[in-house]
């Protein structure tokens, strides 16, 4: 037994340290993650007749959709790219996102009677979040490939882009910038329940923002007086940049990407900072 | 010695706002922001109310605790007792992390696991395998852990036949067995629980009880017990600390706590004060108090001593001797025990009665009672009835130490007259 009067293992004070995710803590919890992980991918489509068909589709139906709207009503040109499979590239990716972001934006209000109950890192519930999506996308990128493969052998032009190696970045990307956004959001939601509305129809509106049914250059050469909401939009070039890598279709821009990650960094720990002040004391205010 | 606390809390403190939240809260929470940039310290943290339920404050923030100190040595059971409001609740979710303290902080050398409810994070639709992992990971053991416990937690809630059944098919009674049964066997430093535990069928509260003695007793560990039942705060802690209005009123042995507790609440409930409550045509009541002889109406009510009822009613009708009073005193399951009037001793007379009947020493056995008020019209038809009109405790503040420390049996206690040829 050690002596020294001050050998506390651990104080409880009024308010965090700047920056205090607690590594440590959250991997001594990894089980727990993991469990989170579990309990999300197998209760999700409990107690229904097609289970995890449903992750196949809702991407399959929206680019259906997307593709009859956009292509042959409105006419949006896609070049040689079969239009629905230009469509459900984007969606993929897209529908990660806002997975992320919706699941990660209520944790503190759907999560409060667990929190008020039991301490865990806070973070280990909005990072579940995170992974049991990553497994959703993985589902969904199958029938990406079962089309991509389909669309191949009946003589449409496909290439893989030589840069396919970085897919797997551009989507740790989304995934952080939706959990920055997430968490940050959360917080806010916590004692004013105005941002959850605000959450509810602004991704609906970011999706027109974010190149998911048109190519960049088209809202550039078509608005060229608008066109740089969407260039400023950092989700933009993830979403073009993935049909570039897997369709070799429009471009992909070094410092686009460069300007989506910077972003993305100050977002996540922005993010961050707020949750970590927040989660001390959230549940006096939910 | 130093060594050996285990847990301090020093001037814990944990300040409320009141009401909804607004436009108002969104004025307060930039105010406070722009005192924060500026380097100045909070200005609502000056003001609020101490935490007192029943009286109407004047600022809309209030103190749930005030400058809480105290120490907890390792192994040690310690009993937090107050009553509802009293900040009990506030203390254990401060000390589980579940919300930070406004001011003050808590030093702790052993990992604190909380049980302020049981089946936290259930998911229904997994089995109860399934969710003693969920479960236990969120109370904050390992996966190793618990597979190494999962026979013997499995056994203990009495479950096995549906262990892979989705927990949404079980009984309330079984979810509640299934969720003990993983809490039990956490194996934290200290251990704080909340008495809401003791649930499910008598059998199984007695196995939780006995296992909960295990814990505390047996395996030397350190617990912090919330509970509003003396008899089990008896039983399982050594030490009591008494919040009330969130503040320790009292802190010391668990036997002088637990009177100081039922002393306390019976202060202000031997006596009533009536208004305008109970003003009729015929009659007005005044008062009802009980009291020790020789003792104030708002001192403890002591079994040893002879106890008072005093009742003032102001008769305002010609002909008071058609009325008279009858109480009927209940115990505190609501049983009735018996009645008793003044109806044969003598009439009420006109204008102010102050009336009062003895009570024998030793009549009543420690504990709380009810009265409820009749008032009869020519002794067969009550004209008022008024039931559980005052609560009175009766505390056995005479017991020397070292003599037998438990409760005797029934509800009165008589002194009759014994000799020896």
């Amino acid at each position: 037994m050690n002596n020294n009067p001050n050998d506390w293992l651990f104080e409880i004070t009024p308010k965090n340290k700047f920056f205090s995710l607690n590594f440590k803590e959250v991997w001594q919890y990894r089980d727990l993650l993991f469990l989170f992980v579990k309990r999300d991918v197998i209760t999700v489509y409990k107690q229904t007749v097609l289970g995890p068909l449903w992750y196949l589709i809702q991407p399959l139906f929206t680019s259906i959709t997307f593709t009859i709207i956009f292509n042959n009503v409105a006419g949006i040109n896609t070049g040689s790219i079969p239009p629905f499979l230009f469509n459900l590239a984007g969606i993929t990716v897209w529908n990660y996102f806002t997975a992320c972001l919706n699941g990660t934006s209520d944790t503190f209000k759907a999560n409060a009677s667990i929190f008020g109950k039991v301490y865990f890192p806070r973070i280990i519930t909005p990072l579940s979040v995170v992974i049991s999506n990553l497994i959703k996308l993985g589902i969904q990128l199958v029938i990406f490939i079962v089309f991509y493969i389909f669309y191949y052998f009946t003589g449409s032009t496909l290439t893989l882009n030589s840069s396919l190696f970085l897919f797997p970045l551009l989507i740790v990307i989304m995934g952080v910038l939706g959990l920055g956004l997430g968490m940050l959001i959360s917080s806010m939601v916590t004692k004013y329940r105005d941002f959850s509305y605000l959450v509810a129809f602004g991704i609906q509106l970011l999706m027109y923002l974010s190149a998911v049914m048109y190519p960049m250059e088209l809202v550039k050469a078509k608005l060229p007086n608008y066109g740089w909401i969407v260039e400023y939009n950092p989700l933009a070039y993830i979403i073009e940049s993935t049909r570039y890598m897997l369709l070799e279709v429009g471009e992909i821009s070094v410092l686009g990407l460069s300007y989506t990650l910077t972003i993305t960094v100050v977002i996540f720990f922005l993010g961050l900072l707020i949750f970590n002040k927040t989660e001390k004391s959230f549940i006096d205010t939910v | 010695m130093e060594k050996d606390i285990i847990l301090r809390a020093e001037n814990i403190s944990k300040q409320y706002r009141l009401g909804e939240v607004g436009t108002g809260t969104l004025t307060h929470d930039l105010n406070r922001w722009w005192h924060q940039i500026r380097g100045k310290e909070n200005p609502y943290l000056k003001i609020g109310d101490t935490n007192d339920r029943t009286t109407k404050g004047n600022s809309e923030y209030v103190w749930a605790l005030q400058d809480i100190n105290f120490e907890v040595k390792r192994g040690e059971v310690l009993g937090i007792i107050g009553k509802n409001g009293a900040g009990k609740s506030t203390l254990l979710k401060i000390l589980s992390k579940v919300t930070a303290p406004t001011t003050g902080s808590i030093k702790s050398r052993g990992r604190i696991a909380s049980l302020l409810e049981v089946g936290t994070g259930f998911n229904g639709e997994m089995t109860g395998r399934e969710n003693i992992f969920l479960n236990g990971a969120i109370l904050g053991m390992t996966k190793k852990e618990i597979a190494s416990k999962l026979d013997a937690i499995i056994e203990f809630s009495g479950c096995e036949r549906y262990i892979d059944t989705p927990v949404k098919r079980y009984s309330s009674g079984m979810t509640v067995r299934l969720a003990f049964a993983v809490a039990a066997f956490l194996e934290p430093e200290i251990l704080v629980i909340d008495e809401v535990l003791a649930v499910g069928d008598a059998e199984f509260q007695k196995k939780a009880i006995g296992k909960m003695q295990d814990i505390s007793k047996g395996e030397g560990r350190t617990v912090l017990f919330v509970s509003h039942n003396m008899a089990a705060v008896k039983s399982l802690c050594t030490r009591g600390i008494i919040l009330e209005h969130g503040k320790v009123a009292f802190e010391g042995e668990i036997e002088n706590a637990v009177s100081y507790y039922l002393g306390g609440n019976a202060e202000t409930m031997n006596s009533r004060t009536f208004g305008n409550e109970y003003d009729f045509p015929v009659f007005k009541l005044i008062e009802i108090s009980l009291k020790n002889y020789g003792r104030n109406s708002d001192d403890v009510l002591r079994e040893n001593e002879l106890i008072i009822l005093n009742t003032k009613l102001n008769i305002k009708i010609n002909d008071p001797e058609r009325y008279h009073i009858t109480y009927h005193l209940n115990n505190e399951m609501g049983e009735a025990m018996f009645s008793f009037s003044n109806a044969g001793s003598f009439s009420l007379k006109n204008g102010i009665n102050d009336i009062t009947c003895n009570f024998p020493i030793s009549f009543f056995q420690s504990g709380q009672y009810f009265l409820s008020l009749f008032i009869v019209e020519d002794s067969k038809q009550p004209i008022f009835i008024e039931s559980d009109v005052v609560a009175f405790t009766v505390v056995d503040a005479g017991r020397e130490l070292g003599t037998y420390m438990g409760r005797e049996p029934g509800y009165i206690r008589p002194q009759f007259e014994w000799k020896i040829q």
